[in-house]
């Protein structure tokens, strides 16, 4: 027969000193693994949602980024008229061949970051369907304008509607902010394609994407382009281009994650373990009651261990709520792959609370194995005695 | 002395609450010591750059190369000691994930400015005589278990005009300073420009000073004569350019910082609900400590002694634990952290954060113990 769960209950606010502080300490590492999961996560999430699946980019053949990708007008030109490649209403190609560099602009507070500065076609925003101008307009064909993202304004220099950016020998008027559901096109500077090609490097773009008429063509498409002679290219589906890109760094920070709460959780394990020994040798005579009144060891084991899940679980749900706080906050740091600035936000699921939680449970079920089996094996009669 | 014995004594009295509680500082010290390690280690990297050099680079970004044509100039700025340019070659080796810094540089004045590299000799010669040499650092050399002589392929991204490129590994150097990296891959610039269809150009300068007092004069002057060329510069101290690198990875110290905090909270809970149980057990005896004449100031004293040494064993612990384990494994951070060492700077910051963590954890015991009534205690021992 089970020993009924109140007893577990009135026992832990017997002594609410020793309880809460050891709920308390898995707490905070239940906040360490959410807080460094919740970084990874933001930063993932920000890399993969900026690519989308319909749409195809292209490089030249054998380079992974942008950065060190080449494409000819002609080349852009000969992909354009390509049947597969989606149509706007007006008949237009959903095509956007961009000069895509980094350029060194001056952080608010002091140095500087490498920034992306996109130069596009107006049927960028078309292709991407994920950005949109939220604040003034768009840039006009021709003039040395340009849009900023929203991550990036307030933590530059010089990018507020009407303000200026000096690069490449011009001054750019920033006309409008755009935003593009968090992702890592919040964090560039956008321009005309036409303005920034004769600026930076001369006649070339870096990279063309493409909205696919038919998304599951894919394959096919890939193999059109590829194995196309008058065409150096690589394609890749948007989406996994970006998403690849955030590989490195969150396995990087996840193993981060894992190995410092893991860490910190052997801490509180061997501080809970104290603590349910304490509590077994506490009531030593009441365990000897139960006992005698026939429970049986496996009855008060389960009852002990139900005790430490339950000082584990209050300190997961506080860690839990120690974190929510987290979600949201903007962070950046450097995108290796492209080498540019990416600022992402904290990302607090309800899968990783509920990680949290079982993450706590863990550290209870084994802090409180080995006092709640001493429990049960206790010799009665020596127990009774105690006073 | 003679109160060691007590002390000693109470604390083997339950030994598994003090081996637990020992282990659980150790991991927290050892957490501690990882996370400020990497803090010491980027700010070293940091300050690695001399600032008795300048590096000039392309105004727009470090991704925008230099003209060759630049070098004639700036060897004429005065203060300028000596000019040397280098190229970010981006040199794969079997697999991304095997990464490494590699450079194309101008090898002869390259060498001669960084004095941080120690190549024997007979090395350098070789090394000089051969187009398509390469300097390796030892730690590079012993991670792929290369050999003097050998011929490394590595392949470049930005370089695709030739798929393989061929190196013959002529020189070892030995970084004077660990944050210098040991891990870098040097080759002759002559031999990228020469390959690559697409033209190499230098990517940045690196100019030596007769005095780091010029640096702000040196900079503006090369700065303001190329404001309105194709290709305006940028030119800072080596320090400030490092530095920069650095600053791209974002807020670590912050994080590293805000983690450690965490992990000390996380611990002095459990220490200090460690010293209160066993206060608890020992009421009466502290009573009975009181009635043979122990003062109360001795006995606050004692129950502090006590939970230092706890942590102060668990700090050790961690502390050198950590410290042996990253110099026996020669942790890098996969090459993100060259450079990786536990100072001593941090391990003694880790004892005395042990120390505190014993004084913090003892007090609220020690002072119960200070201020317990004797008589009404003692009535319950009877």
């Amino acid at each position: 027969m089970a020993i009924p769960l109140i007893y577990n209950l009135r026992s832990i606010r017997q002594r609410p000193v020793s309880t809460l502080t050891t709920a308390l300490g898995m707490a905070l590492v239940v906040l360490v693994f959410i807080a460094m999961m919740a970084l990874s996560r933001g930063f993932r999430a920000a890399l993969a949602e900026t690519g989308s699946r319909e749409n195809v980019i292209v490089l030249r053949s054998g380079a992974d980024s942008e950065l060190i990708s080449g494409i000819g007008r002609q080349t852009a030109a000969t992909i354009a008229a390509m049947p597969f490649v989606a149509q706007g209403p007006d008949g237009r190609p959903l095509v956007s061949p961009e000069v895509y560099v980094l350029i060194s602009l001056d952080r608010l507070g002091g140095g500087d970051a490498l920034v992306v500065a996109r130069g596009i076609n107006p049927e960028a925003f078309d292709v991407r369907k994920n950005v949109e101008i939220v604040a003034g307009r768009m840039f006009n064909p021709g003039a040395p304008e340009i849009l900023v993202g929203k991550s990036i304004v307030g933590r530059f220099a010089g990018t507020q509607i009407g303000e200026t950016i000096n690069f490449a020998n011009r001054d750019w008027t920033v006309v409008g902010h755009f935003a593009a559901r968090g992702s890592a096109f919040e964090s560039e500077i956008w321009g005309e394609n036409e303005q920034f090609m004769p600026a930076f490097r001369g006649e070339f773009f870096q990279s063309l994407t493409f909205r696919m008429k038919d998304p599951s063509q894919f394959e096919s498409i890939k193999k059109t382009l590829e194995d196309d002679p008058r065409l150096p290219v690589g394609a890749h589906r948007e989406y996994d281009f970006y998403a690849a890109q955030s590989y490195l760094l969150t396995q990087i920070m996840n193993f981060a994650a894992i190995f410092v709460a893991g860490i910190m959780a052997i801490g509180a394990i061997f501080g809970a373990v104290n603590t349910m020994y304490a509590a077994v040798g506490a009531r030593a005579p009441e365990i000897a009651v139960l006992l005698t009144l026939g429970f049986r060891p496996v009855s008060v084991m389960s009852s002990f261990m139900f005790e430490a899940l339950l000082i584990a679980l209050i300190g997961g749900l506080l860690g839990c709520l120690f974190s929510l706080p987290l979600n949201g906050i903007v962070t950046s740091t450097t995108n290796w792959q492209s080498m540019s600035e990416v600022a992402f936000a904290f990302r607090v699921t309800p899968d990783l609370l509920l990680g949290g939680v079982i993450f706590a449970l863990v550290m209870g079920l084994i802090g409180g194995f080995f006092p709640a089996r001493r429990a049960a094996r206790q010799p009665v009669v020596k127990a009774a005695r105690q006073p | 002395m003679k109160f060691v014995r007590l002390v000693w004594v109470n604390l083997s009295r339950s030994k598994r609450r003090t081996i637990l509680t020992t282990l659980s500082v150790a991991a927290a010290l050892f957490l501690f010591v990882s996370l400020r390690s990497v803090n010491t280690t980027l700010q070293d990297a940091a300050e690695v750059g001399s600032e008795a050099r300048m590096v000039t680079r392309n105004s727009i970004s470090i991704v925008f190369s230099l003209p060759e044509a630049y070098y004639q100039w700036l060897s004429a700025v005065p203060g300028v000691e000596r000019v040397s340019w280098a190229v970010w070659f981006n040199g794969i080796y079997r697999d991304p994930r095997d990464f490494f810094p590699s450079f194309a540089i101008q090898a002869d004045s390259y060498l001669a400015m960084y004095p941080e590299m120690v190549i024997p000799e007979e090395q350098r010669q070789a090394f000089m005589a051969e187009r398509t040499a390469a300097i390796v650092g030892t730690g590079l050399m012993e991670r792929f278990g290369w050999s003097l002589g050998q011929t490394v392929t590595l392949r470049s991204p930005i370089y695709p005009a030739d798929n393989d490129w061929p190196f013959t590994i002529r020189g070892v150097y030995t970084p004077t300073n660990p944050s210098f990296g040991d891990n870098l891959f040097f080759f002759h610039y002559e031999y990228v420009y020469e390959h690559s269809l697409r033209g190499a150009q230098p990517g940045w300068y690196v100019l030596q000073l007769e005095d780091p007092a010029v640096a702000t004069s040196v900079a503006e002057t090369i700065d303001e004569h190329y404001r309105n060329s194709r290709a305006a510069t940028r030119t800072e101290t080596e320090r400030a350019f490092q530095t920069g690198f650095v600053t791209m990875y974002g807020n670590v110290g912050f994080l590293m910082n805000a983690v450690g905090l965490a992990v000390f909270f996380a611990i002095l809970l459990v220490a200090a609900s460690t010293m209160m149980m066993a206060a608890r057990e020992r009421t009466s005896e502290v009573a009975v400590l009181k009635t043979l004449g122990f003062s109360d100031r001795l006995l606050f004293g004692l129950v502090l002694a006590e939970a230092a040494t706890i942590t102060l064993i668990g700090g050790l612990l961690g502390v050198f634990g950590a410290k042996l384990i990253f110099e026996g494994t020669q942790f890098q951070g996969a090459g993100f952290l060259p450079g990786f060492q536990v100072k001593w700077s941090t391990a003694i910051a880790g004892m005395a954060i042990a120390l505190l963590l014993g004084l913090i954890s003892g007090i609220v015991p020690a002072w119960q113990a200070a201020r317990m009534p004797v008589a009404q205690t003692l009535r319950r021992v009877a």
